[in-house]
């Protein structure tokens, strides 16, 4: 009999709590983790959560894209809000595992450009792979553009690329001559060709943005291709290192809504609240990558020193090609990732 | 067979038996459960896509020059460390099995203590003695003796001394454990009846060390073989082995099968040199349980 009452004790008690738990809205949001996602839960996490009054349940994965595979594949979806790159909502979205965004509902990204939505994502922060060179090495006549990586006679010294062809290819291109206007579609042959001239040179392809740092800090490389963020935090250090982002490649980490999400409703709704200019302007202040929402930068929120660090700042973006995730999703691009490891082998 | 039944060394075997099966289905149970059936799960994955029979990840290593350029590179790389583990630890053992007790004890210490150390220190250790301005090249440079520093790590360099680095206790052990049984008479004996020191090593002690020697030979090879995070951290991009051309699988096909023929072939090549090398030596001895 004591058994009986407390097996109903138990499922009482349960129902309470999960009514308690169903009346407060709440999402379960995911990003890569580390350093970025603790920087966001300060900028942008806890003060939409205050807006909202909504209880946001953070989970990470440094690649979502296998773990959205799995929840949708399987039918128990768990993660409402994903942040990862754009190219995995847009073939999410084309394989039915990530929601259409409804844009009347998202008022906020109404000013943002075309080019940082797409029907299922929109972008939530900006970071930039930049040209960084040894400032002891080459003093005044630093190295300005990729055409001048690729240029060993005038600007001699090691130099080091990262291990995956996105914006690397792009790189190449510029360095080849092809106008920044004209990079896309990817002539794949032609970046292919080039890279082989400065393969020799390239001491390093490195695979993870620490390393990219260690090699700039530690003098292994003379210049490199490496994201604004891990550059930022070297010169920090106190390190000779210059960069700048003329002929940067612009990139974003975007907002999108798994198919079959459980609180589909308030995703939506956070996504708007996360693009709120005034919140996206926190940002600069906790981590070196950009808001996506250009307005942050009219909030006053953010000095003219700290936009001219920023890789979406208007300035900045103004130097900068935006990547084309929409090209690195389609079938050319996946190509070019498979071509990828049989080019560095050889 | 009745009869045998009734006989009572037959009856106590049995029993002996049984409870050696007891004692020993714990371990059964957790080999099955967390070795064997994931591993059968994987061998289904990899000729398995969209619901259905596929051979499509399997046809990937006749079209894909990827796959055995990876495949050239990490046995390449496994035989490469295998003879060199062998010249430098085949020294070592030998005087650690020579040497009085305590004395070896303290040469197998220093062999072991590296080993008690985080392979991922130990990678970023020789980054530091390796680099461009790292120890060997500051001191090269600043003697004069080269100009230009070395490119001695961020390639296959780098990766085969970490490797070698990390292994060697894998030979030292299993040579010293062979050496120290053979008896000393026996070398005696050789040189008593009238062979010189060389003639004595090479006809007397160094055929009694050889199964030490395959031993170690065959665990130092197939643990090359799956190495991941010393390549990846000190290949520099381009040294490319099996299990990095598993996680890139995973990221640029997006398919469990894709990674998961990789590992079942792999496994497959690393029972064919146990096999191998069971043919010259007995499996147990590689294993050490003799």
């Amino acid at each position: 009999m004591a058994y009986r009452l407390s097996i109903i004790a138990l499922s009482v008690s349960a129902a309470v709590f999960l009514a308690g738990t169903a009346s407060a809205e709440q999402i379960t949001f995911v990003s890569q983790g580390g350093a970025y996602q603790e920087a966001q839960t300060q900028a942008i996490l806890d003060p939409v959560a205050e807006l909202l009054g909504i209880t946001i349940n953070q989970d990470s994965a440094p690649d979502a894209w296998p773990v959205i595979k799995t929840q949708t594949a399987s039918g128990k979806v768990i993660w409402d809000v994903v942040d990862t790159p754009a190219k995995d909502c847009i073939r999410g979205g084309e394989q039915g595992m990530i929601e259409k965004l409804d844009f009347s509902k998202i008022p906020n990204a109404e000013k943002m450009p075309a080019e940082y939505k797409s029907p299922y994502s929109v972008a939530y922060e900006f970071y930039s792979s930049v040209l960084a060179y040894n400032k002891d090495k080459f003093g005044d006549n630093a190295p300005k553009s990729w055409a001048d990586f690729w240029d060993v006679k005038k600007f001699p010294g090691t130099r080091a690329l990262r291990n995956h062809p996105l914006a690397t290819l792009e790189a190449a291109l510029l360095a080849d001559g092809v106008p920044a206007d004209k990079l896309y579609p990817l002539d794949v042959d032609r970046a292919f060709k080039k890279l082989e001239e400065i393969k020799p040179h390239v001491a390093v392809w490195w695979t993870s943005g620490a390393q990219s740092a260690q090699l700039l800090a530690d003098g292994e490389v003379d210049m490199e291709m490496a994201w604004n963020g891990r550059v930022a935090a070297v010169v920090k250090e106190g390190a000779p290192i210059g960069y700048s982002f003329n002929e940067g490649f612009l990139q974003y980490t975007s907002l999108c809504v798994l198919k079959g999400a459980p609180n589909q409703e308030t995703a939506v709704k956070f996504v708007n609240a996360a693009l709120t200019p005034d919140i996206q302007a926190n940002f600069p202040t906790y981590i070196d990558y950009g808001p996506a929402n250009p307005e942050a930068y009219k909030t006053g929120k953010i000095s003219a020193e700290r936009a001219a660090e920023m890789p979406s700042s208007p300035e900045n973006a103004k130097l900068q090609v935006l990547v084309s995730d929409e090209w690195w999703s389609s079938p050319a691009g996946e190509d070019a990732q498979k071509r990828w490891a049989a080019f560095i082998q050889q | 067979m009745a009869q045998s039944i009734r006989n009572p060394a037959e009856l106590h075997e049995r029993r002996e038996q049984r409870l050696m099966m007891i004692l020993l289905a714990p371990a059964l149970l957790v080999i099955t459960v967390l070795l064997v059936l994931p591993l059968l799960w994987l061998a289904w994955q990899s000729i398995r896509q969209d619901g259905g029979f596929t051979l499509a990840h399997y046809e990937r290593f006749l079209t894909d020059s990827v796959y055995w350029v990876t495949f050239l590179q990490t046995f390449r790389i496994a035989v490469t460390v295998t003879l060199m583990t062998v010249i430098l630890g085949y020294p070592v053992a030998y005087v650690a099995a020579g040497l009085p007790q305590r004395w070896s004890i303290l040469v197998l210490a220093m062999v072991l203590l590296p080993f008690w150390t985080s392979v991922l220190v130990r990678a970023y250790a020789w980054l530091i003695l390796l680099q461009r301005n790292g120890i060997i090249n500051s001191v090269l440079t600043g003697s004069g003796l080269i100009d230009e520093p070395l490119r001695l790590v961020n390639n296959e360099f780098g990766t085969v001394m970490a490797t070698i680095h990390i292994l060697l206790p894998f030979m030292v052990l299993p040579l010293y454990a062979t050496m120290k049984k053979i008896p000393g008479e026996l070398t005696m004996a050789g040189a008593s009846l009238g062979g010189s020191p060389l003639h004595v090593f090479l006809r007397v002690f160094l055929p009694l060390s050889l199964p030490g020697m395959i031993a170690g030979m065959v665990l130092v090879f197939v643990l090359t073989l799956g190495f991941y995070i010393t390549p990846e951290l000190l290949g520099g991009g381009r040294t490319y082995m099996v299990s990095m051309l598993v996680s890139r699988n995973i990221e640029v096909y997006n398919e469990w099968g894709a990674a998961s023929s990789i590992s079942v072939v792999l496994m497959v090549c690393v029972f064919l040199v146990f096999r191998l090398a069971s043919l010259l030596i007995p499996f147990e001895r590689i294993m050490g349980t003799r």
